[in-house]
């Protein structure tokens, strides 16, 4: 319940951000240069004399917009090719598998991080390299859950109907795993939107002047010792966004997915 | 059951070369299709076309990818990891003076962690509902939730540069040659803040499997036969209800461990943590192909072995899993 109120908030904050910043967020102000918070600057500025607030607002489009995109395009991928390892089997289902098993073999971070520095920072770069790693976990656990119902007498029924695989697997066996997508999608958005901020807070995501979390985050490092409040509102943001995600997500999981339950 | 123990061993060692030789094979072609060239490390400032083709040939650059790859393969099967471009050092030497470091700090923190994340999981679950439970369950999620380099600089303003108990960042302090015990002790500060700010997504996860887990058994029968025995409590909960609870958290202990080597990266990066995972980072943003290779052999073998060991522990400590 909580968790949706945070999740909820957050996302009207991005939507609205333009009518809910005070000021623009990339606006230089050399008279405000790391100022205290303010009635004029609620949160204080940071060393550009920019509007913390300003950019902590718009930066929920883009941490969240960046978060969403990635896990859209990851269950994708996942989901996908669970799907088909877990119906079609034989080889197609090994090659797959140990696709997976080699990129499980390092921490996803860590990975990530590698094809990132490798592709050159950007945004975009971030988003690719989480993609390419995350997908991994979705694949495995969907394709167990295919191979779990593909003799279940539905499916058999479906295919002495003369339905196609593809129609199968879109009609037949899709339904019932989105349950527990839904569930794992949120429960891993936390983790995303912290991969995302860590790569940033590193210098290899969202580029300056963009008011991302955690390129704001890695901005005020610099300055942090006599303006701590550059580093502790963008991380206090991501937090809590994180926490709401994880609040939904095991609220979710209860409802959706009881055997899931840890 | 132990009978099968060897031939489970043998089969699960048989499978990870084949899955180890695909990972450095997908490493090889990651790492080199990526865009970037290692040259303009290797030749410094300037030079012109012939001298990036000398270097080029020289550190074997200038071969059709599969020939490099296999001539790789070829000495890493011979113990020989090649030289990195960075360092004009073998890139064994290289890492293993980088090991030391990140293994002190995974390994205080793993075991600090796991430590006091049972006992509070344990303290959690004995007092269900109580204040203390609440306090913990929202730290933990606040664990959960914080970006771990975030929380780093916030204990670091803190205490560091607010209340000057501990150093900033390094692992030594570098003004001052310190011997014997001072040295530890110095090591010691310097580790201090480093191994909070990697211990706390740990140490939530560890609290939280550890009190479900406890709950859940709790409640169960041999609980109660247990109980109505007249054992006294701290003997339910430790020798009989916690052994069964603790099964996940070996899971979650074995993953961690499997990530020993580069885990830390963040950490270490925040803290100038002399370790592997800076290592990787720099090696990354630099290029240096055979450096990045025997990282990620060594993380993915390390990944690979940790997998296997949580298996035979999980069957060891469930007699109800069985080898497969």
């Amino acid at each position: 319940m909580i968790g949706t109120i945070i999740v909820a908030l957050f996302i009207i904050v991005a939507i609205a951000a333009p009518f809910l910043a005070p000021h623009d967020p990339t606006a230089v102000d050399a008279r405000a240069i790391l100022a205290a918070p303010s009635s004029e600057h609620w949160l204080g500025t940071d060393n550009l004399g920019r509007d913390i607030l300003s950019r902590l607002i718009h930066g929920a489009r883009w941490t969240l917009g960046t978060a969403f995109l990635a896990s859209a395009l990851i269950v994708t991928i996942g989901v996908t090719v669970g799907l088909v390892a877990g119906y079609v089997g034989g080889l197609l289902d090994d090659i797959l598998m140990r696709v997976v098993d080699i990129l499980l073999a390092f921490p996803s971070l860590v990975l990530a991080l590698a094809i990132v520095g490798m592709l050159g920072p950007s945004l975009m770069n971030v988003m690719l390299g989480m993609v390419a790693v995350w997908w991994v976990d979705y694949a495995r656990v969907i394709r167990g859950l295919t191979v779990g119902m593909r003799e279940r007498e539905f499916v058999t029924a479906a295919r002495c109907a003369g339905a196609p695989a593809p129609r199968i697997i879109a009609r037949h066996l899709l339904p019932n795993v989105v349950p527990s997508v839904i569930v794992l999608a949120t429960l891993e958005l936390g983790s995303l939107m912290l991969a995302i901020s860590a790569l940033s807070f590193l210098g290899l995501g969202a580029q300056p002047p963009t008011p991302e979390w955690g390129t704001m985050l890695n901005d005020g490092r610099a300055f942090f010792q006599r303006a701590p409040q550059l580093m502790i509102y963008p991380g206090l943001a991501i937090t809590l966004a994180v926490i709401g995600s994880n609040l939904v997500g095991d609220g979710l999981r209860d409802v959706l997915d009881p055997r899931m339950k840890r | 059951m132990a009978a099968h123990l060897p031939r489970y061993l043998l089969r699960r060692v048989l499978q990870a070369v084949p899955l180890l030789l695909g990972v450095l094979v997908v490493n090889f072609f990651l790492i080199h299709l990526a865009p970037g060239d290692p040259i303009y490390l290797l030749a410094g400032d300037g030079g012109d076309e012939p001298y990036f083709a000398a270097m080029r040939q020289k550190y074997g650059l200038d071969k059709p990818l599969p020939v490099q790859l296999g001539l790789y393969l070829l000495g890493v099967v011979q113990g020989e990891f090649g030289y990195s471009f960075a360092y004009a050092r073998p890139v064994f030497e290289v890492i293993a003076a980088r090991l030391p470091p990140t293994l002190l700090l995974m390994g205080v923190s793993i075991v600090l962690s796991t430590v006091v994340g049972v006992w509070l999981g344990v303290v959690c679950a004995r007092r269900p509902n109580s204040p203390v439970e609440r306090s913990v369950l929202v730290a933990t999620l606040l664990g959960y939730g914080c970006p771990a380099f975030w929380l780093g600089q916030l204990l670091v303003l803190l205490f560091a540069v607010r209340l000057g108990w501990f150093p900033v960042q390094g692992m030594v302090n570098a003004r001052a040659d310190y011997e014997g015990l001072a040295r530890l002790s110095d090591i010691a500060r310097h580790l201090a803040l480093p191994v909070a700010t990697l211990s706390v997504l740990h140490l939530a996860l560890v609290t939280r499997l550890t009190r479900t887990g406890l709950r859940e058994e709790l409640g169960k029968d041999y609980v109660r036969t247990a109980r109505a025995k007249g054992l006294p409590t701290p003997s339910v909960v430790n020798r009989h209800a916690l052994r069964n609870a603790l099964l996940p958290v070996v899971t979650v202990v074995g993953a961690d461990i499997g990530t020993l080597f580069t885990g830390a990266v963040l950490t270490e990066i925040v803290f100038a943590w002399p370790g592997l995972g800076r290592l990787l980072y720099d090696a990354t943003l630099s290029r240096d192909y055979p450096l990045l290779m025997g990282i990620f052999l060594l993380v993915g073998t390390s990944v690979i072995l940790t997998n296997i060991v949580t298996d035979v522990a999980y069957a060891v400590l469930d007699p109800r899993v069985r080898y497969t």
